[in-house]
Parts: structure tokens; C-alpha cells; sequence
């Protein structure tokens, strides 16, 4: 579905991404992990066109740098991690702009269907309840509840994640994965995203890339790929060993 | 196809009018007062095409009134709209012609065009207006690089720091020019205040084209701007060509308030006042705001020229000077709101 080949990005004198070259099928979810600044999100903005990069990237064989946006936009949807919304829209008005690349040109889909599909990102993300209310006045939570919801709206194929549950608390982390978990399960889709939790990763993902510094360390089935071996090196920590005194302090505090 | 974030037919209706009330109260005050009576017969004789009658008050009304009017009326349409468009395209509510310095920028140019008589044979006026579109350009594309080269999340304080720095400069190599050409200061200082005494039916309709085209153009570009005014980078992730309409309603809103500009001098803060007051009311949903914008900036703009013609009756006080005052207060009104809302 996706082939990325010898991907690299660089601002100015600093690299960000160097040599990068992987591909993601239908019905796998692809992890990036690595620790900050190994260039994550800059391999999510490339797939996106948003960073300029060299090297060159195929979406089903079609090079995705001449695609024109909104064809690109009706395949490839991407959930950023930060979001400022500048003026009182409604939630609704901001979910209705990810069906943009659907209602445009002579492939126009109809009005009824641009609608279902709003209530259906509604109606997943748990929103319905505060369609009309402004952006304005939502937690962090709600608003990128809002903007997955767009994202969902945007029907993609391919679907990128950037730290998709960095402002949700357990319960909505928990149904957002399961729910991403489900939209996959559906024919001619993927999913690619930034976790920086490793347990998330490892319970999520089928297939990962590990990344240090912007450079491959491990590609590959994610059983292969997150050995403790590869992350030890990467993290420069016993990553297993701190995961494990957690959880153990978990246990000892939960049991008082 | 009437999508229900559409504005509905009765908005439309009352904004008319409203325009229509606010065009006829126009007509009749001023130094001579005339009755609506008149007025409206005046007008009814020439769009009927009937044969005009002779008197004072018909010469007055056609050949005074009507004329300045009308281009008052389009040109707070214009700047309204193209205020409406800026501040959805930046995501920035205090982005206007005049606080981003391109109304400055337009006024150099048709300053320089009046000063070096750049003129075009056969058009006595397409000078002064190609020279103020091509500035207003020009201003608005240096500003935006150099806002964006210093802060690319393009902050409100940036680009408005950068605005005023920039109407400064500008306003210091107006005073060179005007110097070394003494003998059209009378002319060139009229610029700087910005008046619309004096409009024919030729600016009018210069307007009224000008105007049309650029609405059609922002108007089918909607849904861009809203896009815009969520987030350019989200703009980007749903598909939007961002460097096209980017570059689309630059243009756009440089054509508008530089031919404003060659017509009317520099009136600031229309830009600014109306849509603010259209966003309060509406929402931010650009489907709403650029049609209601339009019509708020004709009236806005009518009611500042009628205050300009009678307050201080039989003085008249330049059009640009009661737009800054009202405008001053909404602009510290929005700069408050928007720091507080963080």
C-alpha cells in the first residue's frame, strides 16, 4: 500500500531522518518508536507532504509527491498531535472539513453521505453529544476527540497517528486504540503511528520501526523488532527491568 | 444545493434592506438636507430611465451624493471583505489592511505613481491603481516573509509588530517623496487621510467590477478559509492545496485594497471592525461571514462617511479618521479578548 524509499529529511545542517525505507500492506498497523528526536513525527509530516524531504514515496505505486492534495487528502488521512484552533467553529464544522477531499471535483459524493459520515465520526468518538458546542470551550481531550473524528470523517485508507492519545486520560486512550483497532479491521486500510508508550506499542501494533537518532535501528515484524535487546540499545536503559519496577509498584500500592 | 451553514434567504433579505436604508439616509443628509421624498424620486426617475428633472436637489443628489455614495458603499464592502479574508487565511482576528501595513504599502505606490505621473495613455486613472494593487502586493508578500522568517507560527503579535514598523517605514519614504514634489503636496496629503469627496461614477463602477470579481472568487473559496482559520497545517492534512488558495486570496486581497486605496486613500480599520462584529453574531464559518461582511462593510462604512460629512458640519472631517477612532477601540477590544482567551 505504502513504499518508502531512502527517505531523507534534513533542516538545514541538522538531519533529521536519514536513509529511511520501509513498507506498510493492507491490515497492518505500523508502530514508529524511538525516543525523542529520533525523528518520528518528521516521517508522519513527510508521508503527508507537509516536510519537504528527498527520496521518494509511493502510495499504491503512485509517487505521492505529484499527487494532486486532495486526491492525496482522500486516501491519506493524518491525526497531528497538537491542535490551536483559532476561532469559536463548532465541532461539527471542524469534523465536516474532513470530508473536503470527498466533496470536490466531478467525483463529488453526495450530500447524504458526507452527512452519515460526519455522524458516524460523531457517533465513534463520543462527540455527538457536543456537535454544536464551540472548539473553543473543549479540554485538551475533547478537541483532539474532535480532530480524530475529522480524521475518521475524512474516510482514509491509510491512517497516520501522531501521539494519538497524548491528551486523553486511560479511558479514552483505552477506547481510542480499540477503536482504531476496529476501523482497521476493515478491507484496504493500515495504520501508522507515533507511540511513546511502549506497552501501547507492543499491545497495538503488528509491525515496527525502531528509530534512533533518525537512523533504522530495526525494522520489521514488531515481535522482532521490540526485543530487549534492540530498545535496551536504544534507550541506553534496561527498559524491561523500569517497565517492571512500575508495574511492581502498582501491585505493592494497589493492594494496600 | 442549500447546505445548512449556508446563510439563510432572509438574512440576505434584511441586509438588503438595511443597505437600501442606510444608501437613501445617506443620500438625503448632508450639508443641504433633502426629503427622502425627493430622494426616492430621483432615484426611481433614473433607474426608470424616465427623462430627468431640472432643480437643485436632482443635480445634487446625481452628480454629489449619489456617486460618493456609492463608492463609499463598495469600497466598505471591499475592505470588509478583504479584511474577513485575511483574518481566516492568517487565523488571525487582528489581520487587516491596515494593521499589516499593505494599505500603507498601496499608498506609496499610487503616491509614487502621482509623484512621477506614471499614467497609462487613454487612462488617466489605471495608474494610480495598477501601482497601488502591485504595492499592496508586494507589502503584503515582504511582510508575511518577514513574519514568517521571525515566528512561523505567524502570532498575532509578530505580524501586527511587523505591520506597524512597516507602515513607519513606508510613511517616512512618503514624506521624502512629498518633499522633493512641493507641488502636489495638496494632492498627496490626501492619501494619508483617506477621503472619497470628489467620487465619480467611474471610480464607482471600477469598484462595483472590481468587486464583483474578487467576491466570486473569495466566495468559491469558502471552505478554504475556513480550513485556513482552523489551521493552515490542518488545512494541508485534509487536502487543501494551501500554497494555491494561499496565493489566490493574497492576490485578491491586494487588487481590493489597492484599487480602494487609489480611489478612497487609506481608510483603516474597516477591515477589522466588520467582520469582527459579523464573526460575534455568525460564527467564524466563512460561508456566513464573507457575504454578511460585504453588506456590514457598505453600511459600516456609509454610516462612518455620513458621521465624517456631519458632525462637525460645514467642516468635514476625512472618512479615515472616524473609521480609526471606532476602529482603535475594536482592535484593543480583540487584542483583549484574544490574550485573555489563552
Amino acid at each position: 500500500m505504502l513504499e518508502v524509499k531512502d527517505l531523507t529529511i534534513r533542516y538545514g545542517n541538522f538531519t533529521a531522518v536519514e536513509g529511511l525505507s520501509f513498507s506498510v500492506e493492507e491490515g497492518q498497523w505500523l508502530m514508529l518508536v524511538g525516543p525523542n528526536g529520533a525523528g518520528k513525527s518528521t516521517v508522519l509530516s513527510a508521508i503527508a507532504q507537509t516536510t519537504p524531504y528527498s527520496g521518494e514515496i509511493y502510495f499504491q505505486g503512485e509517487p505521492l509527491r505529484s499527487m494532486k492534495s486532495d486526491l492525496r487528502a482522500s486516501r491519506i488521512g493524518i491525526l497531528a498531535q497538537n491542535h490551536f484552533v483559532g476561532y469559536s467553529f463548532s465541532v461539527e464544522e471542524v469534523i465536516r472539513l474532513g470530508r473536503y477531499s470527498h466533496t470536490r471535483g466531478f467525483l463529488a459524493e453526495k450530500r447524504t453521505d458526507n452527512e452519515a459520515a460526519v455522524a458516524q465520526a460523531l457517533e465513534l468518538t463520543g462527540m455527538t453529544g457536543q456537535r454544536h458546542q464551540s472548539v473553543l470551550t473543549l479540554s485538551g481531550g475533547e478537541l483532539q476527540r474532535t480532530f480524530l473524528a475529522q480524521v475518521l470523517a475524512q474516510d482514509p485508507q491509510l491512517l497516520l497517528l501522531d501521539e494519538p492519545t497524548n491528551h486523553l486520560d486511560l479511558v479514552y486512550q483505552k477506547q481510542v486504540f480499540s477503536l482504531i483497532r476496529e476501523w482497521l479491521q476493515r478491507p484496504e486500510r493500515a495504520v501508522i503511528s507515533v507511540v511513546h508508550d511502549l506497552s501501547l506499542a507492543k499491545a497495538y501494533g503488528s509491525h515496527a520501526i525502531l528509530l534512533d537518532r533518525g537512523r533504522t535501528v530495526s525494522s520489521g515484524r514488531l515481535k522482532e523488532v521490540m526485543t530487549a535487546e534492540h530498545l535496551n540499545q536504544v534507550y541506553r536503559m534496561d527498559v524491561a527491568e523500569w517497565m517492571k519496577k512500575l508495574l511492581s509498584e502498582w501491585d505493592r500500592t494497589a493492594s494496600r | 444545493m442549500q447546505r445548512k451553514d449556508h446563510l439563510p434567504t432572509t438574512a440576505y433579505i434584511v441586509m438588503t434592506a438595511l443597505l437600501g436604508a442606510a444608501l437613501c439616509l445617506c443620500v438625503c443628509i448632508g450639508s443641504v438636507n433633502i426629503p427622502l421624498a425627493d430622494t426616492l424620486r430621483v432615484l426611481r426617475d433614473v433607474f426608470s430611465g424616465t427623462p430627468q428633472e431640472e432643480g437643485l436637489n436632482a443635480s445634487i443628489i446625481l452628480s454629489v451624493r449619489l456617486p460618493r455614495v456609492l463608492c463609499v458603499a463598495l469600497s466598505g464592502a471591499a475592505l470588509s471583505l478583504a479584511g474577513a479574508a485575511m483574518q481566516g487565511l492568517l487565523k488571525n482576528p487582528l489581520a487587516d489592511g491596515s494593521t499589516l501595513g499593505v494599505s500603507s504599502g498601496a499608498s506609496l505606490g499610487a503616491v509614487i505613481s502621482i509623484a512621477f505621473g506614471i499614467t497609462f495613455p487613454s487612462l488617466p486613472f489605471a495608474g494610480t491603481v495598477v501601482m497601488a494593487v502591485l504595492f499592496a502586493f508586494l507589502s503584503l508578500l515582504l511582510i508575511l516573509s518577514l513574519a514568517w522568517k521571525l515566528d512561523s507560527s505567524l502570532s498575532t503579535n509578530t505580524i501586527i509588530l511587523i505591520g506597524v514598523i512597516f507602515s513607519m517605514f513606508v510613511s517616512s519614504l512618503m514624506n521624502i517623496i512629498i518633499t522633493f514634489s512641493a507641488d502636489r503636496v495638496q494632492h498627496i496629503t490626501f492619501w494619508t487621510m483617506g477621503s472619497l469627496q470628489g467620487s465619480s461614477y467611474m471610480n464607482a463602477g471600477v469598484l462595483g467590477a472590481v468587486l464583483t470579481i474578487c467576491t466570486s472568487v473569495l466566495l468559491s473559496l469558502a471552505e478554504e478559509l475556513n480550513a485556513f482559520a482552523v489551521g493552515e497545517e490542518n488545512a494541508a492534512h485534509i487536502g487543501v492545496s494551501v500554497r494555491r488558495v494561499k496565493l489566490t486570496v493574497l492576490i485578491t486581497v491586494s487588487v481590493l485594497i489597492g484599487v480602494c486605496v487609489a480611489i478612497g486613500g487609506t481608510i483603516s480599520f474597516v477591515g477589522l471592525v466588520t467582520p469582527h462584529m459579523v464573526r460575534m453574531i455568525t460564527g467564524p464559518n466563512h460561508r456566513r461571514l464573507l457575504p454578511l461582511s460585504l453588506f456590514s462593510g457598505a453600511i459600516f462604512l456609509m454610516l462612518a462617511d455620513l458621521a465624517a460629512r456631519t458632525l462637525l458640519s460645514p467642516r468635514e472631517l476625512p472618512i479615515g479618521v472616524v473609521t480609526s477612532i471606532v476602529g482603535a477601540v475594536v482592535f484593543i477590544f480583540i487584542f483583549y479578548k484574544t490574550r485573555k482567551g489563552r
